[in-house]
């Protein structure tokens, strides 16, 4: 009993302010993790190719100068809004039979002030944390100096949470 | 065919590929598309220091790990193997704006001349690297999201909260890029 209540908190503590929390009953072994490695490369290679990990590109949509990274960002969102809609319409399961949940965004002011520092961070490095690691793929390797930055940004978030305005 | 593979790819090929990404992770296993959330399993996994935000247990979220080590693996790939031979080709108007800083090198995706290891030991590339780096990390977390978590999975499960905090990305980028930026390129 203890245990589950254990096992609750953290479950709790793990959505806080994250957008990807799922629990899944199943277990699985570390192979099955490959398929995401996999997809993972596949996006990579979208992010190189359509020069989405560029600096320059990330300057010239914050100057309004190129519709590029307006385009991607739009029509990644319409494609992935209809799968969405699709998903719940047609009640689609995962390939393990599960129902798909996707969990609500509550509201809190950290979108508002979280989301003007990321955009201050994005415009500075012409990197949001996805191109990060792309950047670093293609040799860039001075990159891997702001990913560690990045990390600390996000542990002293955690340090500072209580005191954060939410 | 690899020579069409070697060129950057149009808007409307990559969009819709990345969008697909939302419906692929769902499917595979549940998964909601968001990368930020990688930088906070990270701290969870190699110094928690007893702060409860980092206390939970991360090796749930491993799927993420994996995703974050693929888009690695895929820069390594496309940089190497299927790389554009061209120069990055940029709005005339930006190329005037940067070439007045000195950034004249459009052969690599990122600005060599201000983003290199020499660089990190100026205020301007440490402000560019060090402090931009910091801000992504904190402010993603503090926003909940990314550009993929909110941006892309928050819009397309029509979340009214991702779209304040894709207003506010966009807020901040644009006053950084066009009157705070200008003024560290010229330090």
């Amino acid at each position: 009993m203890h245990q589950e209540a254990n096992n609750k908190m953290a479950q709790d503590m793990r959505s806080v302010d994250a957008i990807c929390v799922n629990e899944s009953q199943l277990q699985h072994k570390w192979h099955h993790q490959l398929k995401y490695l996999v997809t993972g490369i596949l996006f990579g290679i979208i992010f190189v190719k359509a020069e989405i990990i560029s600096w320059f590109r990330i300057q010239e949509m914050f100057r309004f100068q190129s519709f590029h990274m307006f385009g991607i960002i739009g029509s990644a969102v319409v494609v992935g809004m209809i799968s969405v809609w699709l998903i719940k319409k047609f009640n689609i399961k995962t390939i393990y039979g599960e129902k798909i949940i996707i969990q609500p965004k509550p509201f809190n002011k950290g979108q508002i002030i979280g989301g003007f520092i990321f955009g201050l961070g994005w415009a500075l490095t012409g990197a949001c944390p996805g191109p990060l690691f792309a950047q670093i793929g293609t040799g860039a390797t001075v990159v891997i100096i702001t990913f560690l930055s990045a990390i600390a940004g996000t542990w002293v978030y955690g340090l500072l949470r209580d005191k954060l305005p939410h | 065919m690899l020579e069409f593979i070697k060129q950057p790819w149009p808007w409307y090929v990559a969009g819709p590929l990345i969008g697909l990404t939302v419906p692929t992770l769902l499917i595979l296993g549940n998964k909601t598309f968001g990368i930020s959330s990688s930088l906070r399993h990270i701290c969870a996994a190699c110094m928690p220091a007893n702060i409860p935000f980092f206390k939970y247990d991360w090796k749930k979220e491993i799927w993420n790990l994996f995703f974050v080590l693929g888009i690695f693996f895929g820069g390594i790939i496309a940089g190497n193997f299927l790389g554009n031979p061209d120069p990055i080709e940029v709005n005339p108007k930006l190329a005037v704006e940067l070439s007045g800083y000195g950034i004249n090198n459009y052969n690599h995706l990122i600005p060599q001349e201000i983003v290199n290891w020499k660089s990190l030991f100026t205020l301007k590339g440490l402000l560019i690297m060090v402090v931009g780096g910091f801000f992504v990390g904190f402010g993603t977390r503090y926003a909940g999201g990314c550009t993929s978590g909110h941006s892309i999975m928050g819009l397309s499960n029509l979340q009214w909260t991702s779209l304040i905090a894709t207003i506010f990305f966009m807020i901040g980028g644009i006053i950084m890029a066009n009157w705070i930026l200008p003024l560290i390129l010229s330090l």
